[in-house]
């Protein structure tokens, strides 16, 4: 057996005239952990599913050698029973089944067509031991949260003889805690002899983690460096091919009058009404001011934001939502947008974009009544605020008739903050801005949120990243089981202490 | 806005027309489709299929179809379904019948009456489904049920006729020859009215085609090229010129000709430029982001439901009006035939897509096809058998140029 597992040679794959793979090489040693880096649109997840069969032999060109011999797969069923497993980042678990039903589904533990329960239970216990998840297998999968559901899917793939283990951004849903465990037990099949490749933007887990590292760009593999003492900033001046001398474009704060206090808010949930999920939070923005608000997966963070704007969650609200000295009505979408408010969703493709419209009409979608007038619109006039949007922001798209859907992740992102710029609110409540999108286009976004604070606006900045909020915020609430447990100014916040904020239980 | 960016996004390509050619041909393709069926039948007819009478059939006898399909896109770029529209025109055929035929109301206060009666029908099964929040399969399909109970109970059982003939002339009737014929060589005597207005309408839509390209290039946005530009009004004339010649060769335009093309043209312009059709595409392309951007969703649904009513109040109305009688087993299963023209004009199951001028040509097509295949003689098994693989095929096509994409 030679030393490499696996050795893709001069991969290119091309889509209806776009080159998104061109000459791409890539190996694998056996036993190793792989990370493969690059921005959004680098090719990352197209070599991969070039790898797993989803893109079929002869759709591409070049050669793929799996233990030692030639592949042409034709499908997923074919890599996967040379070994090769892949994980997407949507997860693709049927929620309704038991974590058992999961683990076998296409692969029934079955005497004759029916199945063996008995045996598929058990057999799912062992597997769940092996990833170190500790629930019953007769449990739906609905009523595990995404990291133990993270979980699921290695199970899974270890229940198919899994020699190289593909990962597709498998830590971008989870929180820390379900992170390191993730990261550990990675660590634990690499020990049982099992390759992984794993696709990631969090530079900090891949440096810790990976043995060595690829990075891509524009479709073309630019280095493979061992990561015994690569620095984050080695990787990321590869993926974009120049150096960041700061991951955050600078910015001098100009800091107004207070413009929205949000008092005493509770917010209950509406599938418990007995259950508080926000407990009587107070915060307030400042003219110019980006405000932070860091908390842990669960702590209420989406929850106090969306209720907040329209009472778009929750039941049992009460509170007062307070701009320029007066209480505002905020009780529909519509009023809150009256008064000056604009929510950007963390989840862009569910709640945030029209997919299968074009730019333009996402771009107006929020505030067609200024362009239109008795109940018409005017198309003209949206075509030209579409066309200064994608100037302005940068948004690279071939036409603002382009449909949303085929745009990267960056650019969808700028098309929904464009949505909201042109409804010219006071105040911008942004939930994770920058989540899966790549570190170019991040400094695109932040430079954006930048501009509207210059212009006198509130920025109300939700994120999982506390290098975010403190590379981008004027002061920073923490959040925890629903209730504020600390505020911390710019000079004073560090992580240290935020994450003591964050982990503050009711009872301290 | 300064845009300090760190890998040189500000020079963003500019906008170039390829993509929106490659759109337009899969949205063109139910077009050539429809003028592939025509020739076909033309063909297979020896002509008969575009005689001058049987163009004018083919429009009288498929109107309500129409009427209901352009309710139907509606209601599924809506990202709903409606299986009520066929009962709902019984119901209202038979209200229309009562006010008329049995209280001697004037016609046009009856048909008013009427169409309100539509609206409260459709008002009913919006608040279900938009307040209430039950599917609108289900709501529709106890609407069906209900609103045919509804009309025996009207009617007594029994067919109620004749309208008045007003009524009937909206159905069947044609145009006066107020301006008399004119010669047109070896086609003959043809009613000048009919041609005038058949050029004014030609007139008209170069016109605006004209001023909205002007429109456009003055805002620098991309448009056809000057020939395509050109050919495409041509082709609209000479086949708009060709129907009305022949029908001015018959018996002039039949009423309901006059009023399809007002609703087709209204609801055309009403769903791409006006607030409330944005909000029905962007409701069904995506609920949620919809109600996030601050789109009163309910009241839409609502309101796109009693539209639905209305239209098939019309409808209702004008299918009473042909047979002059309103019975109970009218409009049977014509919600089949408006979904399959949406879905035949281009409408995606899921909602946010579709077109006014997409479900006519659906609707349309499935006109042709009955009648080119009555004409040749087939029998009606034939036809349903035809009609349902034209509607997969249509939908087959669609989905394969979207994986494609």
């Amino acid at each position: 057996m030679s030393e490499e597992i696996l050795v893709m040679r001069g991969i290119t794959k091309r889509f209806a005239g776009v080159t998104a793979l061109h000459d791409v090489s890539l190996s694998v040693r056996r036993g190793e952990i792989h990370a493969i880096c690059g921005e959004n649109g680098a090719g990352k997840s197209t070599l991969m599913k070039v790898l797993s069969g989803v893109h079929p032999h002869g759709t591409y060109d070049g050669e793929i050698v799996f233990n030692g011999e030639p592949c042409a797969f034709h499908g997923v069923r074919d890599s996967e029973r040379r070994g090769i497993v892949i994980i997407h980042q949507e997860l693709a678990l049927c929620g309704q089944l038991s974590v058992a039903e999961n683990l076998f589904l296409g692969n029934e533990r079955a005497r004759r067509g029916f199945i063996d329960w008995n045996r598929t239970n058990h057999e799912a216990q062992a597997l769940l031991d092996r990833v170190g998840l500790r629930e019953n297998p007769t449990t739906p999968v609905n009523d595990l949260g995404v990291g133990k559901q993270q979980l699921v899917e290695i199970a899974k793939a270890l229940s198919k003889e899994v020699s190289l283990l593909i990962l597709d951004e498998p830590t971008a849903a989870l929180n820390d805690d379900d992170s390191q465990h993730l990261l550990d037990l990675l660590d634990g099949l690499r020990e049982d002899g099992i390759t992984s490749v794993i696709i990631s933007h969090k530079l900090n887990e891949v440096t810790r983690i990976a043995d060595t590292v690829t990075v891509l760009r524009d479709g073309k593999t630019i280095e493979t460096l061992p990561a015994a003492g690569l620095s984050e900033e080695r990787i990321i001046s590869g993926m974009v091919g120049r150096d960041l001398e700061h991951r955050f474009p600078p910015r001098t704060p100009d800091i107004g009058d207070e413009v929205l206090r949000i008092e005493d808010w509770t917010v209950h949930s509406p599938a418990q009404p007995d259950r508080v999920v926000v407990d009587r939070a107070t915060l307030s923005l400042r003219r110019g001011e980006i405000v932070g608000l860091a908390g842990l997966m669960g702590a209420g963070r989406t929850e106090l934001a969306m209720s907040v704007f329209g009472r778009s969650y929750g039941v049992g609200i009460s509170g007062r939502v307070v701009k320029d000295g007066a209480e505002i009505d905020t009780r529909t979408v519509q009023a809150a947008i009256r008064n000056g408010l604009a929510y950007v969703s963390e989840d862009r493709k569910r709640y945030g974009l029209n997919l299968i419209e074009g730019v333009q009409r996402n771009v107006s979608a929020a505030a067609l009544g200024k362009l239109s007038s008795r109940g018409w619109v005017n198309e003209n006039e949206e075509f030209t605020v579409a066309e200064r949007f994608r100037r302005s922001m940068g948004i690279r798209t071939p036409a603002v008739s382009t449909q949303v859907g085929t745009l990267s992740g960056g650019n969808q992102q700028k098309v929904v903050l464009a949505k909201w710029m042109f409804t010219d609110p006071d105040v911008l409540i942004l939930d994770e801005p920058t989540r899966g999108i790549d570190v170019g286009a991040k400094y695109e976004i932040y430079s954006i949120i930048n501009d509207l604070a210059a212009q006198g606006k509130a920025v109300l900045v939700i994120s999982s990243e506390l290098p975010e909020l403190l590379g981008l915020c004027d002061r920073i609430y923490a959040l925890s089981e629903g209730r504020i447990t600390g505020e911390a100014d710019r000079a004073e916040a560090t992580q240290e202490r935020l994450m003591q904020y964050m982990t503050r239980g009711q009872n301290s | 806005m300064t845009t300090k960016t760190a890998p040189s996004p500000a020079a963003a390509p500019p906008s170039t027309p390829s993509s929106r050619i490659s759109i337009n041909l899969r949205q063109s393709g139910i077009y050539v489709a429809f003028a592939l069926i025509v020739v076909l039948f033309a063909f297979l007819t020896d002509g008969a299929l575009l005689q001058p009478q049987n163009i004018s059939n083919i429009i009288v006898q498929n109107s309500y179809v129409l009427i209901l399909a352009i309710g139907m896109i509606l209601v599924i770029i809506g990202g709903h379904i409606d299986l009520s529209v066929g009962s709902t025109v019984a119901l209202t055929g038979a209200i229309c019948a009562v006010l008329t035929v049995q209280w001697g109301l004037p016609w046009p206060i009856a048909v008013l009456l009427t169409l309100v009666a539509g609206a409260i029908i459709g008002a009913a099964q919006g608040y279900w489904i938009a307040y209430f929040g039950i599917p609108a399969f289900i709501v529709t399909l106890a609407g069906m049920l209900v609103f045919r109970a509804l009309t025996l109970t009207t009617l007594g059982n029994q067919g109620i006729g004749p309208f008045p003939d007003e009524i009937r002339s909206l159905s069947n009737g044609f145009t006066g020859g107020y301006l008399g014929n004119i010669g047109l060589g070896p086609l003959g005597g043809a009613d000048l009215v009919s041609l005038l207005a058949g050029l004014v309408f030609v007139a008209a839509f170069a016109l605006s085609q004209w001023r909205k390209r002007a429109a456009r290039l003055g805002y620098g946005q991309t448009v056809d090229p000057m020939p395509l530009f050109v050919l495409k009004i041509l082709g609209v004339g000479v086949v708009v010129m060709a129907v009305v010649v022949q029908l001015a060769r018959f018996r002039n335009l039949p009423w309901v000709l006059v009023l399809l093309a007002i609703l087709a043209m209204g609801y055309s312009f009403m769903a791409n430029n006006s607030v409330f059709g944005r909000h029905i595409y962007s409701i069904g392309g995506n609920l949620q982001a919809a109600t996030l951007s601050g789109v009163k969703v309910k009241a839409v649904t609502f309101w796109v439901f009693v539209n639905m009513g209305v239209l098939a109040a019309l409808a209702g109305v004008i299918f009473a009006g042909r047979l002059n009688q309103a019975g109970p087993t009218a409009g049977m299963a014509f919600e089949l035939d408006a979904i399959a023209a949406a879905f035949i004009g281009g409408a995606a199951v899921q909602g946010g897509v579709g077109k006014v001028v997409g479900a006519i040509t659906g609707g349309l097509i499935m006109g042709v096809i009955n009648n080119g295949m009555s004409l040749i003689g087939a029998p009606s098994e034939q036809v349903m058998l035809v009609k349902g693989l034209v509607l997969l095929a249509a939908v087959a096509y669609d989905v394969w140029t979207k994986r494609r994409a």
